[in-house]
Formats: structure tokens, sequence, C-alpha cells
């Protein structure tokens, strides 16, 4: 076209660089301004696993009162799941586990700040819905055909356990679902979905809708509950602080509040 | 200079903006990138062994049955749902659109939950179906067929529905007219005119039912050989077997290359 044509456009398309660049530059600063490490932040972010989710609140309001300021967030899943997104980098603080396996699998990666510490422990027991309906009494029920059973995966630690107990009854459980985390486990059971499921006796203790049956001293299985303080934790400090909290005497009352046992 | 003289590239205009190649290609990676990431983690010396596992060929075989039956199941019901719907005026047909249209926007896990309160053990229909035959679809694989078709059906419903509407009727009247009654007309008629459209809609549904996780894992469980397909396998797998992981994650998105490549003409048009 003519040479106004051509000057126009460049005209304009200098305009679109100069006039949006700068802008880009500010917001990219803006979202990286709030994540520094070692910037004291106040706020921390805590992977825990499943059957935490129950005990975490009241550990998380001691501890934020001890430590004005300072905010915490929470995130609940399977052991094993974290466990992997801790390798992935997740940029979280703490991670705590219900199997010693995961935290030691954190730390051989060279993620973790800091040695592993267990804080609690819990028992296994066999969750029916409020009213057994399947009439569950023993370990050995797990294996009627008629049942709806369901079990943790097998990399869950709730899974872990609950294998350990089954091969140490010698009982071949008829199994109909297999989820990726107890508090799955645990809904399933609570909705009457399922008839039957290995899960924490906290779990149990802690819903109107489960009902526990006690699985004997001679096959049951102690949950042992680890945690450690994340390489990759923003605010290593604050960190840390949550790490020596869990094993203090206060976050040992509100656990055992749950039906957590001491480590 | 003369007109002859300037360069032909003006009627298509100059080179396009910066702003937009950039964020284009921006929008291009979105899509190549996770891809590319499959491919470089693949370990490629293994895949054979890791496609030939009990996990692989448990879920492998049990997703192709479960799609399959489903589609199948799709076309049994979706068919004839398709044809009143660009048919017959029903009152409430908007409504039954809206319905069927539902579990394509529907998060997946939702379908799957709300399938559980109906068909549940304890659910609206589910539990004088148990009361009265003992049958249980949940933690089954018919319960996964279900999940899948509760999905996946909707695009086969409203591919044949539109393919109906786009009909030319003049057909099925000059058919009618020449005296075949009105199933013969549908089967010798309509069919092989929308055949096209049925077969695009029943291997989308296909696709849709192969790739479904949420529902399945919520409504029917995951326990290998039964329910266990294989987007539940790759999910326990990125847990245990990383590797195990990205050679499924592997064989779907082969599956669904092939399926692009087969309704290309429908999708990306003329290229």
């Amino acid at each position: 076209m003519t040479p106004t044509g051509r000057t126009r456009r460049r005209a304009r398309r200098g305009l679109t660089l100069r006039r949006r660049g700068p802008l880009v530059v500010a917001a990219l600063a803006a979202c990286t301004a709030g994540g520094e490490p070692g910037s004291g932040t106040g706020s921390l972010v805590v992977l825990a696993a499943s059957s935490l989710a129950r005990p975490m609140p009241g550990l998380v309001r001691a501890f934020e009162r001890a430590h004005p300021g300072i905010e915490v967030q929470t995130s609940f899943a399977a052991s094993s799941a974290l466990r992997e997104q801790v390798l992935a980098g997740v940029p979280a603080g703490v991670f705590a586990s219900a199997a010693p396996e995961h935290v030691e699998r954190v730390v051989e990666a060279g993620a973790a700040a800091g040695p592993a510490v267990v804080f609690a422990t819990n028992r296994m027991v066999l969750g029916v819905p409020a009213g057994n309906p399947g009439r569950v009494r023993d370990v050995a029920d797990l294996a009627r055909d008629e049942l709806l059973v369901g079990l943790c995966a097998e990399e869950v630690p709730c899974g872990r356990y609950a294998r350990r107990i089954l091969a140490r009854a010698g009982v071949t459980p008829a199994v109909d679902t297999v989820e990726p985390s107890v508090g799955a486990l645990v809904t399933r059971i609570e909705t009457g979905e399922i008839d039957a499921g290995v899960v924490y006796a906290t779990d149990a203790a802690g819903s109107a809708r489960i009902e526990a049956v006690a699985i004997p001293d001679e096959l049951a299985e102690t949950a042992t509950y680890a945690v450690v303080p994340l390489a990759g934790a923003p605010d290593p400090a604050t960190a840390a602080a949550f790490v020596a909290f869990l094993t203090s005497a206060e976050a040992r009352r509100v656990l055992a509040r749950h039906g957590f046992g001491p480590p | 200079m003369t007109p002859a003289g300037r360069p032909a590239r003006r009627s298509t205009g100059a080179r396009p903006p910066a702003v937009l190649v950039a964020l284009g290609v921006a929008g291009a990676l979105l899509f190549a990138l996770p891809l590319a990431g499959l491919l470089w983690r693949t370990p490629w010396r293994r895949l054979g062994s890791l496609l030939g596992s009990d996990l692989a060929v448990e879920a492998l075989r049990l997703s192709l049955v479960t799609s399959s039956a489903a589609t199948a199941a799709s076309l049994v019901v979706g068919l004839p749902l398709a044809w009143l719907l660009a048919r017959v005026a029903f009152p409430g047909r908007t409504i039954v659109r809206g319905l069927v249209t539902l579990p394509m926007v529907l998060p997946p896990v939702v379908g799957g939950a709300a399938l559980l309160f109906a068909l549940g053990r304890r659910g609206l229909l589910g539990e004088p179906l148990y009361e009265g035959t003992g049958l249980l679809l949940p933690f089954s694989t018919a319960g996964v067929v279900v999940a899948n078709a509760f999905v996946a059906m909707p695009f086969l419903v409203l591919t044949v529905e539109a393919a109906l509407r786009g009909l030319d009727p003049r057909y099925e009247a000059a058919a009618a007219t020449l005296g075949a009654g009105r199933l013969a007309v549908l089967a010798r008629v309509t069919l092989p005119m929308i055949a096209p459209s049925v077969a695009a809609g029943a291997l989308l549904c296909w696709a849709r039912a192969i790739g479904e996780f949420g529902a399945t894992i919520t409504f029917a469980g995951s326990l290998p050989g039964r329910t266990r397909t294989m987007p539940l396998a790759v999910f326990l797998a990125l847990e245990t077997d990383r590797d195990a992981a990205v050679a499924l994650s592997l064989v779907l998105v082969a599956v669904s290359l092939v399926v692009l490549v087969a309704l290309r003409d429908r999708w990306w048009g003329a290229g």
C-alpha cells in the first residue's frame, strides 16, 4: 500500500510491545515477590496423611496461638501420594506421614531439611457402618464373599498395615474395592456402600456413622506417624518450629483427645 | 514502482503482530509440552515388558471390554433417544435434551457420586433393586459400563441428533409414498444416510468411555481385573511404579491419536 500504511503498522507493533512489556514484568514481579525463601512471610503449608484430618485443625490452632502472625494451610491425601508430591518438588514446609517409610524415602532423596521425627501412633480396627449390617465380628469375616469389603491401596499406609494384619491372621479377604486413601475408604463405610474395611481406630472413634470391631492384640498393627521438615520450604524456620511443636506435650494432648497414642 | 512490482505478500497481510505470535505459540506449547514430557519420560527399552505386565494387560483388557460394552449400550438406547429428540416434538423435549447434555459439562466425579446416590446399595433405585434382586452395580464390571455409558452416551446422542436434523426429509417422504412402513423407512433410508454420523458418534462415545476416570472410581471403585480400568491403573501406578504409569499413559495417548485421526475430517476440516 502506501508508505503511510507501513508506518502505521510498524507504529502499532512498536506500541504494542512497548506498552505491554513493563506490565508483564510488573505482573511477574508481583507474583514472585511473596514467595521468596527465608523471607519469614509467616505462612506454612503442611502435607498430612488423611487420617490426621481430624486432629489437625486443633493442632494448627494451638500452633498459631503460640506463633501469632503465622498462617498454616493443610493438605490431606494418602501418605504415598504426598510423598510423590514432595519428590516432585511441591513447595510445602512439612510432611507428616502415617508410616515411616514415606518420610524415609523423602530423606533419602535429599528433600528433607532435617531428620524424621515420630510424633504419634495409631491402631487399626475393622470399620463397619453403624449398626454393623454385615455382622462382622472378626478379621476372618473379611473373607466372606457376600460382604462388600474395602481396603486401602497397597502403597498407602492403611493398606499396608491392613495386609500385614490379614497375612498374620492367614485370611484371604474377598476385597471388592481398593481405595486410594483411608479418607475415601472411611467415606465408603460411612455411607454404607461397603460392609467392612480396615481403618484406623481414630477414624472409627471420630465418626458417629462408623463402628469399630476390635482386632485382637496378637494380630494388631501399630501405625507409626513420622514428620519431617522439607528442604523446599519457603519459610524453613516456621517449618522446623511446627515439627518441634508436633512432639510437644500440648500436641500430644490434642492427638490423645482424638484417640492417637504417644510416639 | 508499478503495481506489478509490489510484493504479493500484501494481499495476505504483512508479518503478524509479535504479540499474537507469542501468545499463539504459548497456546500451542501448552498442548505440545505435556505430550513431549510424556515421550521424554517413557522408558522405551522396558516398554514391552511393562505393557506385558499383569497390571497393564488386565487394565487394558478391562478398558476395552467396558468401553465397547458402554458404546453398545449407548447405541441401543441412544439412537432411539436421538431420533425422538430430533423428530418428535414431545412436551419437555428441551429439558430432556438438557439432561442428556448434562454429563458432558458435569465434573465426572460428581456424576459418579450421583450414580452412587441413585444406584448404590442405599440408593434411590439401588436399594429396592438390591433388596429385590440382589443386583448390585457398584464394585462390579457392569457398574463400570454404567458409569462409562453415563458420561459417553451424550456424545453419541448429540452427534446423531444433529445428523438427523440435517437430513433432507424428502428422502423419507419419498420412501413412505412408495409404500414403506415407518420402521422400514428407518432401517432402509434413515439409518444408512446417517451411518457416517452414527459411526463418528460411536467412536467419540468409545473414546470418552475409555478415558473415563472420576465417575468410574467413585461409582464402581477400583479392583484389578474387575473395575480397575486403564485410567485408574495409571492413577495407582503413579504412586507405585512410575514407569508403568508412563507406559499405560502412552497407550491411552496412542488410542486418542488414532481416534482423532479417524475423525479428522470432522474436526480438522480442510487442515
